[in-house]
């Protein structure tokens, strides 16, 4: 049987060339991005890169000041919030504090003018969902953080929308119910088939949950890609800086062609990579860059096609793992290695000398 | 050292300012049940004659009526105005906005006597003559900042995301209003309109200048003061009165409560 939720490729939101000023700061700068149906697709971007703006513009409380939307082929240009196909989950959930949480989820299936008995049918649906069915008749102001947020979801899925809006929704919870509610979520999401668009600033989030990520900085898209992409194929050193650790070392261009690139650098010599999405040979250097937990600590007898030899300067336990930092003699900056304790990493002394193996195929290209 | 001289006197100082500030004002029942009609002590006898008596004083209780209805306009006029004012104090940012809140709240400094005059020669520029309408206006002006200030902070716990997660719902403009804002708003409308009754219910200065031949009942009160004999009966009147805008304030005050409440456990729950 096929899986009913699998993404079609089908594009359900079309955001063409949008920008939008607040006076003459641009929060929004021609940001495009196609996202398809049933997907579940993250905006990833430190605080104040325009996430919460772009999400605005898509439910319809805000409008853009260049560029167009576009839901399920249908342009929203003029399109109230109300008449959208979109439902949101706000940050701070804005439970009605008047209504029960039955009351809640049924506000906007009031306006459908639906008979009670379906009413009160898909109510409990909803409620079953994010399993509240036992809490129907609770205040708002009765309510744990987790359960708040469980209400806003289940009142956004009683409408059916073609796309779910959730800004931050679990910012507000302790870490542990946010580990929770992220693979509920998911689930979730899996089981209605409805394309959720998640705004976050958590890159584990944004990693864990998603079908596709979108990284923002300052107003632009910098980069649309799967989880494992955005983390081992990142296009800008400033991409792969927000998603975790990286090391850069800066390389020579030794030969180029539209798809590869081979740079020369010193520690790692001569190395093939993909050629960066808009990348251009800019004074013939580049950045290379390689994550921490790439490089592998070798012990006495290993071997390794690819050696890099220093001196370790200094150590962090992190139980499960260790964090070293090697100093490499033909490197300007060190370089920092993550390695897992099974093989007593974290009993190198500060000071002694360590040879590090590295896999080629880690090592990206990036642009400035 | 200081610590127990405060303690010592702080206690007595607050007992006398109290027993000043109410003393004269618990006088006024006990001597409205008193059978004599002189307000001396000893007291002679208890009688419920001056309140019956009140019951067939035609005059009294048209100036009852009008102060019934000088209260009422007066508070739906104060807090519908109020409303809007609190609104877009609290939600858009405008030039003149400062300035023009100043302006709004001056009757809360300005000494009554000073408005009820100025009130007076603008009616009578403009020709105007005087009814209950200009008590009205006059009224609507004291109580407006009062409204304003329990309407701001109502509408201060007030997070925009409520309307926008109506509208996001479905929702017209209209039915958002109807079935979100004003629900979620009910405790301080409610007590911005109790405050405005009460303050125009017992208003002298300007009922007084704009009333024309419409008394309102502390003017009515007023006049028969030059009677020695009415005293009793205004006595009776004036408890009625004192009784009535204690609970009304209590009750205000109560709305009020329970609407700052609800908003602190909004905030604690939300962003704790
Ligand atoms: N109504 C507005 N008027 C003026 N500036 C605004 C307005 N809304 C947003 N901005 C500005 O636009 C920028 C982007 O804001 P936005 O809320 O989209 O950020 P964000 O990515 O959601 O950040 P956060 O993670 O902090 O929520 C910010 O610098 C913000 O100050
Ligand atoms: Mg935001």
């Amino acid at each position: 049987m096929p899986d009913p939720n699998a993404q079609t490729g089908k594009a359900m939101i079309e955001i063409s060339g949008v920008t939008r000023k607040f006076g003459a700061f641009t929060a929004l700068d021609r940001v495009s991005a196609t996202i398809n149906e049933g997907e579940f697709f993250s905006l990833l971007g430190p605080s104040g890169c325009g996430k919460t703006t772009l999400l605005r513009l898509i439910a319809g409380f805000d409008q853009p000041t260049e560029g167009g939307i576009t839901i399920d082929g249908q342009p929203m240009e003029g399109m109230p919030a109300n008449r959208r196909p979109t439902n949101m989950v706000f940050q701070s959930y804005a439970i009605f504090p008047h209504m029960n949480v039955q009351e809640n989820v049924a506000y906007g299936l009031k306006r459908m003018r639906l008979d009670k008995a379906e009413e009160k049918r898909r109510v409990e649906e909803a409620l079953t969902q994010v399993e509240l069915g036992h809490l129907g008749k609770r205040r708002a102001n009765e309510l744990s953080g987790g359960q708040r947020q469980r209400v806003a979801l289940a009142r956004a899925l009683v409408m059916r929308p073609k796309v779910l809006l959730l800004d931050e929704p679990l910012s507000a919870l302790d870490k542990k119910l946010r580990e929770q509610m992220q693979v509920e979520l998911r689930h979730l999401q899996k089981q209605v088939g409805i394309t959720f668009i998640l705004v976050t600033h958590d890159q584990y989030e944004a990693l864990a949950m998603s079908d596709r990520i979108a990284v923002m900085f300052d107003g632009q898209i910098a980069q649309v890609a799967t989880p494992k992409d955005i983390y081992q194929r990142p296009v800008t050193r400033q991409v792969a800086d927000f998603l975790g650790g990286m090391n850069f070392v800066s390389a020579e261009v030794a030969a180029e062609n539209g798809t590869s690139l081979t740079l020369k650098t010193r520690g790692f010599g001569q190395v093939k990579t993909e050629r960066p999405e808009g990348f251009v040979v800019n004074g013939g250097t580049a950045t290379l860059g390689i994550r921490p937990e790439r490089l592998r600590v070798l012990w006495d007898d290993d071997r390794s096609e690819n050696e890099i030899a220093g001196r370790v300067v200094d150590r962090h336990y992190f139980g499960e793992i260790t964090h070293l930092i090697v100093e490499i003699p033909d490197l300007e900056t060190p370089l920092s290695v993550i390695e897992t304790n099974d093989f007593g990493a974290d009993d190198i002394p500060v000071g002694s000398q360590i040879r590090l193996a590295f896999d080629p195929d880690a090592l990206v290209a990036l642009r400035d | 050292m200081m610590k127990a001289l405060t303690r010592g006197w702080l206690p007595g100082y607050a007992i006398l300012y109290i027993a000043f500030l109410y003393l004269p004002v618990m006088l006024l029942p006990i001597f409205s049940v008193n059978s004599s009609p002189i307000p001396v002590f000893p007291l002679k006898g208890f009688s419920m004659k001056w309140y019956e008596s009140l019951w067939g004083n035609d005059i009294m209780l048209n100036a009852a009526r009008n102060t019934l209805v000088v209260g009422t306009a007066s508070a739906l006029v104060a807090t519908i105005l109020g409303i809007c004012a609190a609104r877009a104090i609290t939600r858009y940012r405008f030039t003149g906005k400062r300035p023009m809140s100043g302006v709004i709240m001056a009757p809360l400094v300005l000494p009554e006597i000073i408005i009820a005059i100025s009130l007076l020669l603008v009616l009578l520029q403009f020709g105007l003559g005087l009814s209950l309408m200009t008590v009205i206006v006059g009224h609507v002006l004291i109580c407006l900042p009062y409204s304003i200030t329990v309407l701001v902070s109502g509408f201060e716990g007030f997070d925009p995301s409520f309307e926008e997660a109506s509208a996001d719902l479905g929702e017209t403009t209209f039915g958002t209003i109807r079935r979100v804002t004003l629900p979620m708003m009910m405790p301080a409308i409610v007590s911005s309109l109790l405050v405005s009754f009460t303050i125009s219910l017992d208003e002298f200065m300007v009922a007084f200048f704009l009333s024309g031949r419409e008394p309102t009942l502390p003017i009515y009160i007023w006049g028969q003061l030059r009677f020695a004999a009415k005293l009793p009966a205004v006595l009776a009147l004036g408890t009625i009165m004192l009784v009535g805008s204690l609970v009304l304030l209590t009750v205000a005050e109560m709305y009020r409560r329970r609407a700052a409440r609800k908003t602190l456990t909004e905030a604690g729950g939300l962003f704790a």
